[in-house]
């Protein structure tokens, strides 16, 4: 027998009927057949026979999709989120879309909106992001801006989507909506948040803002989603549309669906207040502890030599007083030391208690009310940029892209 | 009387019956269905078909988006964020699986050796998803008459219409299985025995959910030169022979109307025409509220359209039936006009406008203009659908056994695989390892034999929802006819007179039937022991201490002492009548002590104590 390709027609015989199939592959030592019904089922090899190999079908004719030259142009990046997908009912298998022409195939309201370029950076599920991608996406998108879009879209896994949004908000001045979006259920289903999802952030994106934003759904329904600032955003579910959520702050604004009106909040910064402006260094030798009861202060020997650490440390930014010799040697060696909380909620006080006292006098920078994420992200940033310890002190303290909230509310 | 084998009929039946796991196919949530009122939620979506590699929408799916639909969701505390679309499936239940393999065991097919769970695309809001899971479990199994099943699925139910766009979410995800039979029937009446014969299995394994809407037939019919048409939905078993040979004569008018209209050289005119303008002062409140009037001119269509292909249904249904995918309420045509408030001069201006024949039909739609112009063009490809024949669709069953279309027939590209189930394998170990349960017929029978039933008891016992009860009673040292006839007999008079008999728990039955075996009561105590058990239901103690009070409420525990003594009173204060009448005494006393001992002593005892009491006083 012929070695077996996806697409060959197979006879399948099994208990004494004989049924035809398509071949679509072997995984563990079984064959997948897909039965003409469209079942799937998982048999031994020597229960089918390869009966032919149809000829190859062209590639569909994705042509392109004519664009509206009178809107205004958006770039589309992706890094790897799907936005759009497609199902090869043949094979059963899903293949994502990145093309300007294929997403807006998938889904045609986007060409009411805008037109687009699109710019692949990568192909990566976000949790194999690395700060070296997020310097190359800011520079990605700074040429963009440059090149006059009226915004730009960048398409991102959501595990690792409000990491990268930060780090770009630290890296990018930028006169123009910047919106990453995601979906949180499957592109290839028809239940899918990818398209509500996408048209809200081009109807950002085509908007009136003027900083770096996620857009992804707010609630359960499909009524509207939430602009979240990139420096406050966190993903706090891990199924659920509505996982993106604002912490110690209301979201920018909203975008009501299907009627996609854009409203803002008076904070939310408007088109046209930055110049643009790209400072791409990062400091990658940082890293970000959490903190556990009991956990061995040796622990912070993998990080000797590091530049910072951010610690996510208990309630008001604690961790256990056997750390505190340990964390005074590494920050005597050059280390920054920033204490959040992995309450996520609410401001760290290292004041209150003698723990947080002792962490103040062994050099421990407060980390206001940052997320930890946001903190480790502006932490490279700042070390990458600023030499001097005392000053990067300083801006680690000071907001710098809306990461740190004066007040508490 | 149709000559169904000259007609050519083909037939299969695809059954769906709901399983009576403890948890839901894919999530842990319980399999319990809610009313609407409990809700504890709600929330909106939009589905949306996704393109297949030839940039295709399934045909199925695509009439769905024909109209722009928002769906909403009812959802209880016993629903999870799986029903919701907002977590990824668990595991495949095992139980479900096991219920399901044990089908296939009993009905001898063979199993895959490995079970994939598909995505199959269902848009029409009746899955949060989009699309329904399943799962083709086995293959080729027997059938008496020699029919085959082809195929066994595990699925998971949809959720429960509640009106229009709306659906609870209660009912989505219980496991059901899906049969399918090959097309190997070929009279109506073939294809309800093997319905009847698919049931009866279901329920020999003791499962499967019972009642109704728990099991729903879809039936597939075609005729030769016809086409396979899958009527859905056909719950009452007595109606599938009733549906297929309304089917059959559907098909063999649609063919007759064919054959003349291509004898009449019939046509459809592409032109839609705007006729608003003809009806401005019309009387019809429909067209009078319309904000466009369209007109289809059907070229030789003249008294075909309004011809009857099924009771209750014409030609005119058919393309009405089509146009309302529009979201248009239905369509008028001159084979019916004047009517429904349009005069005979409207019809006449209507015909000289879009310059129809006198062969020719013309068809309006009224609603907003897109809508119309969309219902217009439904009408066109309906009636061109008539000069080709029958279309393959898929139909609703109307009351009665007659039909209404509701979408193409899906094509067969609409599955991919659920890459977030694993596969699932079935291996020897585990096929050889399911009991196969006793076919309810079967155990008819032995009720007949073991336990001196009658046939037709024992027919009842073994198909009634409380076959488990009754073996149980049985094996605990109930008499089997005392249990037949108190579980369906008794039960079923106590209901009918209002007592709430669903209230007493089997429970507390067993233990009553139990205490009447013990003598602790008479067995003509049971209706009135069960109505005071039905009154005190959810009282406190367990169910042998609720029975233990209900004896004592009803009629205090009479000893054979008491009996006695009371037999005696009684034969003593009739001395002279039981002297006069001899032995014959005993019927019209009997009466007098039960009487007196309202049940609570059985009719045996007393008879024999009677008895002895007067042949003592005769002898």
């Amino acid at each position: 027998m012929e070695r077996l390709e996806t697409g060959d027609l197979v006879r399948y015989v099994n208990g004494g009927t004989a049924l035809t199939g398509t071949y679509i592959a072997e995984r563990d030592g079984m064959a997948v057949v897909k039965l003409e019904s469209g079942y799937n089922i998982g048999t031994s090899l020597e229960k089918i026979e390869f009966v032919e190999r149809p000829a190859r079908q062209p590639a569909a004719g994705a042509g392109v999709v004519v664009q509206d030259p009178d809107l205004p142009e958006l770039a589309i990046i992706s890094t790897g989120g799907t936005i759009a997908s497609r199902v090869d009912y043949r094979t059963g298998a899903v293949m994502s879309q990145f093309s300007a022409s294929d997403i807006l195939r998938a889904i045609p309201e986007l060409g009411d909106i805008a037109r687009y370029r699109d710019r692949q950076i990568a192909s990566i599920l976000s949790e194999n992001m690395q700060p070296a991608l997020w310097r190359e996406l800011a520079r990605a998108i700074y040429d963009e801006i440059r090149a006059g879009v009226a915004g730009v879209i960048v398409t991102h896994g959501t595990d690792t989507m409000a990491y990268s949004a930060a780090a770009v908000r630290f890296m990018l001045k930028t006169p123009v909506p910047v919106v990453f979006v995601g979906s949180q259920r499957s592109a290839d289903r028809p239940s899918s948040d990818n398209a509500m999802n996408a048209l809200c952030s081009a109807a950002v994106a085509a908007g009136d803002l003027g900083e770096v934003v996620v857009v992804m759904h707010a609630t359960t329904n499909d009524d509207r989603c939430a602009v979240h600032r990139a420096t406050r955003v966190r993903k706090m579910h891990t199924s659920r549309r509505d996982a993106f959520q604002s912490t110690g702050m209301e979201p920018l604004g909203y975008v009501d669906y299907p009627s996609l009106s854009v409203t803002l909040s008076d904070e939310a910064v408007r088109r046209g207040t930055e110049e643009p402006e790209l400072r791409d260094n990062l400091e990658e030798r940082c890293a970000l502890v959490h903190f556990y009861p009991g956990m061995p202060p040796a622990v912070l020997d993998a990080f000797e030599g590091y530049a910072g650490l951010v610690i996510s440390g208990t309630g008001l930014g604690h961790v256990a007083t056997d750390w505190i010799p340990r964390l005074r040697e590494m920050i005597e060696d050059g280390t920054a030391v920033v204490m959040t909380s992995q309450c996520l909620h609410g401001r760290v006080c290292d004041r209150v208690y003698n723990t947080g006292r002792d962490l103040l006098s062994a050099g421990v920078i407060e980390g206001e009310d940052m997320l930890p994420e946001a903190a480790l992200v502006k932490l490279m940033w700042v070390l990458g940029n600023e030499p001097d310890p005392e000053r990067a002190r300083v801006l680690m303290q000071t907001d710098l892209a809306g990461e740190i909230r004066r007040r508490s509310i | 009387m149709m000559d169904y084998e000259k007609l050519g009929l083909k037939a299969g039946i695809e059954i769906h019956q709901q399983l009576d796991t403890a948890e839901k196919l894919f999530c842990r949530c319980p399999t319990t269905l809610r009313d609407a009122s409990e809700r504890t939620g709600e929330f909106h979506r939009y589905l949306r078909a996704t393109e297949s590699e030839l940039g295709e929408i399934d045909r199925a799916a695509r009439e769905e988006m024909k109209l722009v639909r928002k769906f909403r969701y009812y959802t209880y505390d016993t629903v999870c964020l799986v029903e919701h679309d907002e977590e990824p499936p668990a595991p495949m239940n095992p139980e479900a699986l096991e219920i399901c393999l044990t089908i296939a065991k009993m009905l001898e097919m063979t199993p895959v050796e490995q079970v994939h769970t598909m995505r199959k695309l269902v848009i029409d809001g009746s899955n949060t998803s989009g699309f329904q899971r399943t799962a083709l479990v086995a293959l080729s199994g027997a059938l008496p008459g020699g029919c085959r099943v082809e195929t066994i699925c595990l699925e998971e139910e949809a959720a429960q219409r509640v009106e229009d766009e709306t659906f609870s979410l209660d009912r989505l995800g219980i496991p059901l299985i899906e049969i399918t039979t090959a097309p190997c029937m070929h009279t109506p009446e073939a294809v309800q025995e093997v319905a009847g014969h698919i049931g009866m299995v279901l329920r020999s394994t003791g499962r499967v959910k019972r009642g109704l809407g728990t099991i729903r037939q879809d039936i597939n019919v075609s005729i030769a030169d016809g086409a396979r048409v899958e009527i859905k939905g056909v719950q009452d078993l007595d109606l599938i022979a009733e549906v297929v040979r309304r089917e059959a004569e559907r098909q063999t008018n649609l063919l007759a109307i064919r054959d003349e209209l291509r004898e009449r050289g019939a046509r459809v005119d592409h032109t839609v025409v705007d006729v608003t303008a003809l009806f401005a002062g019309t009387a019809s409140s429909i067209l009078k509220k319309a904000k466009a009037i369209l007109a289809v001119r059907l070229c030789g269509f003249a008294g075909l359209v309004g011809r009857v292909i099924q009771p209750g249904r014409r030609l005119g249904s058919e393309m009405s039936d089509y146009a309302k995918k529009c979201g248009v309420g239905g369509i008028f045509h001159t084979d019916e006009l004047p009517a429904y408030g349009v005069t005979a001069e409207e019809v006449a201006r209507l015909r000289e406008f879009v310059g129809a024949a006198e062969e020719d039909c013309v068809a309006i739609v009224a609603a907003t203009r897109q809508r119309a112009g969309c219902a217009a063009e439904q009408v066109m490809i309906r009636a061109e659908m008539a000069i080709s024949g029958v279309p393959e669709e898929t139909r609703k069953m109307l009351e009665e056994g007659s039909t209404a279309y509701m979408r193409p027939l899906p094509g067969a590209a609409r599955m991919y695989p659920e890459t977030d189930v694993f596969e699932v394998a079935i291996g020897d170990a585990l096929w050889e390892s399911i009991a196969v349960p006793e076919l309810l017929t079967g155990r008819a029978e032995r009720f007949v034999r073991e336990f001196g039933l009658d046939e037709g008891l024992a027919r009842q016992v073994a198909f009634s929802e409380r076959l488990a009860l009754f073996e149980k009673a049985v094996s605990a040292g109930v008499r089997p006819t005392l249990a037949a006839r108190t579980l369906l007999g008794t039960c079923r008079e106590l209901a009918r007179d209002g007592v709430d008999v669903a209230r007493v728990s089997e429970e507390e039955i067993l233990a009553l039937l139990s205490a009447v075996e013990a003598g602790r009561a008479a067995k003509e105590a049971i209706p009135d022991l069960l109505a005071e058990l039905a009154r005190t239901a959810g009282g406190a103690g367990t169910p042998g201490e609720r029975v233990d009070a209900a004896i004592e409420t009803m009629g205090p525990a009479v000893s054979q002492a008491d009996v006695e003594e009371i037999v005696r009173r009684i034969v003593a204060e009739r001395e002279a009548f039981a002297r006069e009448k001899g032995m014959g005494a005993l019927g019209p006393l009997m009466g007098v002590v039960m009487q007196e001992l309202r049940g609570s002593v059985d009719g045996k005892v007393i008879s024999e104590t009677l008895r002895r009491e007067l042949q003592r006083l005769l002898s």
